[in-house]
C-alpha cells in the first residue's frame, strides 16, 4: 500500500504530465510558428503547375483546413487532437491518399520495433558485460584496445556513423546489400528463406545502432565498475579469498549494473532518434522511412501520428522500466 | 603556461587541439574564397583534384576546398549560436532552481525532464516542417538552443545545490551580500568548468543535429554546411559515380571534428577534476 501511494502514484501522474506537455508542445509548435501550412501546401500545389478556379480554391482551403485540423477556436482543436489520440485516428494521408495513417503506421512499427529492441538489448547487455569486464582488468591489453575504439566512435553522431558503415561495408567491400528491409519481391512469410534475407538486410543498421550504443553502455559501466571496486567490500572479498570470478560477477557487477537501468530508461529516446536516422540511411522500411517520404512529402497528417505515437510510446517504455527495477535491486522496495 | 604544457602531454588534448586549429584555419580561409558558394557553374563540373582545385569539382560547378571552408563556417556559427543560448538558458535555470529551491525549483525540473523524454529529435523535424522556407543559421541555432538546455541545466542545479549548503554562503549572506552578487561572484567560478565541458557537448551535438537535419532536406540547401554539402554530395549519387573526393571532403571533416571536440572536452575535464568523468560520460 505504501509503494503505491510512495512511488506508484507520483511515477504514473508524471508519466501523464510528459505525454501531456509533449502533446501539448506537437499541438503549438504548428500554431505559434508564423508560417501557415494550408498556404504553404498551397504554394507547393501551384508549383507543381496545377491551375484552379477561384471556387475551386476555396474549397481546397477548407478542406485543408479540416484535414489539419486548424478549423475552430484554438480550445476546440485542442480537445480534437486529444481526441484523435485517444482513438488512434489519425486522420489520412495527404500523399498516399485513401490509406490511413494508422495503417500505414502499423504496417512500418513491426519493422522499427523489431530493429530497435534487438539492438538496444544487444549493446545493452554485451556493452555492460564488456564494460564490466574492462572497468575491472584495467590493465589488461584487450581492455585498453576496446577503450580506444570506444574513444573514437562514441562521439560520433548516428548519421555519419552509420554512413560511414554503409560506405566501408557496402560500397567498398560488397559484403552486405546496401538498401531494404528484404530482397525485393520476397514475399513476407515465416519461413526459413524470409528470415535468412530480413535478418541479412537487417545487419547493417543492426550493427550501426549496436555499435554506437554499444560503445556509451561500455563508457558508463566501465567507469561503474571503476567506482564499485575501490569499495571496502570488494577489498574485503578479495582478502577473504573470495575467487576473481565470483566478485566480478557477483559483488561488482551485479552493483554497477544498477544505475545502468536507469540509464536505459532514459536513453530510449535517443536511442528512438538513432534508429530513425540509421533506417533513412540503410533504407530500412519502418517508421524511419516513413518519416522520411512524409517530411518530403509535407505530409503532415501522417508527421503527427508518428510524433504523438512516439511520445506515449517511449514514455510507457521507460515507465515500465522504472517500475521493473525494484527486482533488480533488493534494497529498493518502496516500503 | 604550466596548465597548457600539462594539457599537452594528454595525446587526446594534442589532437584535439591540432584538428581544431586547422578547422578554424579552414573557416577563416572562407573569407578570402575566390568564389561566390551560393552560386552554380562557376568551374568546370566533376573534376577530380588537382593542382587548380586542390580537392576537385562537384556536379554543380562548385570548387570543392572553397565550398568546405564556408560549410565548415556555417557549421561553427550555428553551434555557437546554439551553444551561447542553451548555456545562458541552462545556467539561469539550474542557479534559479538550485538555489531558490521549492515549487519554482520543481516547475523548472518538470519542464527539462519533459523535454529529456520528448523524442527531440521528432520535434526538431516538426519545427524545421514548418519554418523551412525561413530558416538560416540563427533561426536554427535558436532553435537548437531551446531544445539543448535540460541536462546542463541539470547537473548546474545539483552543483548549486551543493555550494548552497557551503559555510560561504551563509558568511556571504550574513555580511549582506545580495542573491545576484552572491551567484555572479561566488557561484560562477565554481561552476565555469562544467559550464565550459557542457558548451563543447552542445557544440557536437548542434553540428550533428544540423547534419541530420540537412540530410532531410529540412534546412536551407543553398546555405553551405557540413549537412547541406553531405546532402549534396549524397543525392547526386556521387558514390556510384565514384566521385570520393566530394562525399569524403564533408565525411572526413565531421569525423575529425567529433572526434576532436570530445576529446577535448573529456582530456579538459579529466585534467580539472578526475572526478567529473562521470559527468562527461553521462552527458
Amino acid at each position: 500500500m505504501n509503494f503505491v501511494k510512495r512511488y506508484l502514484i507520483p511515477r504514473l501522474i508524471s508519466y501523464v504530465l510528459v505525454i501531456w506537455l509533449g502533446v501539448t508542445v506537437v499541438f503549438f509548435i504548428p500554431r505559434l510558428i508564423p508560417n501557415d501550412p494550408v498556404v504553404s501546401m498551397i504554394h507547393q500545389m501551384r508549383a507543381y503547375g496545377s491551375n484552379l478556379e477561384p471556387g475551386a480554391m476555396d474549397g481546397i482551403i477548407h478542406d485543408l483546413t479540416e484535414m489539419y485540423g486548424l478549423q475552430g477556436s484554438w480550445s476546440d482543436q485542442y480537445v480534437a487532437i486529444w481526441g484523435r489520440l485517444f482513438h488512434g485516428d489519425f486522420g489520412v494521408s495527404f500523399f498516399q491518399f485513401p490509406a490511413r495513417v494508422s495503417d500505414l503506421i502499423a504496417t512500418a512499427a513491426p519493422w522499427t520495433l523489431g530493429l530497435l529492441l534487438t539492438t538496444s538489448a544487444i549493446s545493452w547487455v554485451f556493452g555492460n558485460i564488456i564494460g564490466g569486464l574492462a572497468g575491472y582488468y584495467t590493465r589488461k591489453r584487450w581492455s585498453r584496445i576496446v577503450d580506444a575504439v570506444a574513444m573514437v566512435v562514441r562521439p560520433l553522431p548516428y548519421y555519419i556513423f552509420a554512413f560511414v558503415l554503409l560506405m566501408l561495408l557496402a560500397w567498398v567491400v560488397r559484403w552486405f546489400p546496401i538498401t531494404g528491409g528484404a530482397s525485393l519481391g520476397a514475399m513476407p512469410a515465416f519461413t526459413w528463406d524470409y528470415i535468412k534475407d530480413v535478418l541479412w538486410h537487417s545487419f547493417l543498421p543492426a550493427l550501426s545502432l549496436v555499435v554506437l550504443g554499444g560503445a556509451v553502455n561500455f563508457q558508463i559501466m566501465k567507469l561503474l565498475v571503476q567506482n564499485v571496486n575501490a569499495e571496502n567490500f570488494v577489498q574485503y572479498a578479495k582478502l577473504g579469498g573470495v575467487t576473481e570470478d565470483r566478485i566480478v560477477s557477483k559483488y561488482i557487477i551485479r552493483n554497477g549494473i544498477l544505475p545502468q537501468v536507469t540509464g536505459l530508461a532514459l536513453s530510449l529516446g535517443y536511442i528512438f532518434s538513432g534508429a530513425l536516422i540509421t533506417e533513412i540511411v540503410f533504407s530500412y522500411p519502418g517508421l524511419g522511412t516513413l518519416l522520411y517520404r512524409a517530411i518530403l512529402n509535407g505530409d503532415y497528417n501522417l508527421i503527427m501520428g508518428i510524433t504523438m505515437l512516439s511520445i506515449v510510446g517511449i514514455s510507457t517504455a521507460m515507465l515500465v522500466l522504472d517500475l521493473t527495477y525494484p527486482l533488480l535491486d533488493p534494497r529498493v522496495r518502496y516500503t | 603556461m604550466k596548465t597548457l604544457r600539462d594539457l599537452f602531454k594528454d595525446y587526446r588534448f594534442t589532437f584535439s587541439f591540432i584538428v581544431l586549429v586547422i578547422i578554424v584555419i579552414l573557416a577563416v580561409l572562407s573569407f578570402f574564397s575566390p568564389y561566390d558558394p551560393t552560386l552554380w557553374g562557376v568551374v568546370p563540373k566533376n573534376m577530380k583534384p588537382s593542382v587548380s582545385h586542390i580537392l576537385g569539382t562537384d556536379s554543380n560547378g562548385q570548387d570543392v576546398f572553397w565550398q568546405a571552408t564556408f560549410a565548415v563556417r556555417n557549421s561553427l556559427i550555428i553551434s555557437l549560436v546554439s551553444a551561447l543560448f542553451s548555456r545562458v538558458i541552462a545556467v539561469l535555470v539550474g542557479m534559479v532552481a538550485g538555489y531558490r529551491g521549492g515549487t519554482i525549483d520543481r516547475v523548472l525540473m518538470f519542464l527539462g525532464d519533459s523535454l529529456l523524454v520528448i523524442p527531440l529529435f521528432l520535434m526538431f523535424i516538426m519545427i524545421s516542417m514548418m519554418v523551412r522556407d525561413r530558416m538560416n543559421l540563427a533561426v536554427l541555432g535558436l532553435m537548437l538552443a531551446a531544445f539543448g538546455w535540460p541536462w546542463d541545466a541539470r547537473l548546474i542545479r545539483s552543483m548549486v545545490l551543493s555550494l548552497r549548503e557551503r559555510e560561504f554562503t551563509m558568511t556571504a549572506i550574513l555580511s549582506g551580500t545580495g542573491t545576484v552578487k552572491l551567484v555572479l561572484k561566488e557561484y560562477i567560478p565554481f561552476t565555469l568548468p562544467l559550464i565550459f565541458s557542457t558548451v563543447i557537448n552542445n557544440i557536437s551535438f548542434a553540428i550533428g543535429t544540423e547534419i541530420t537535419l540537412a540530410i532531410l532536406g529540412l534546412v536551407n540547401l543553398s546555405i553551405p554546411t557540413l549537412g547541406t554539402m553531405l546532402n549534396w554530395a549524397y543525392t547526386s549519387q556521387s558514390i556510384l559515380l565514384g566521385r570520393w573526393w566530394w562525399i569524403l571532403t564533408p565525411v572526413t571533416l565531421s569525423l575529425f571534428l567529433f572526434i576532436a571536440l570530445y576529446w577535448l572536452s573529456v582530456s579538459i575535464s579529466e585534467y580539472l577534476d578526475p572526478r567529473t568523468r562521470i559527468q562527461r560520460v553521462g552527458a
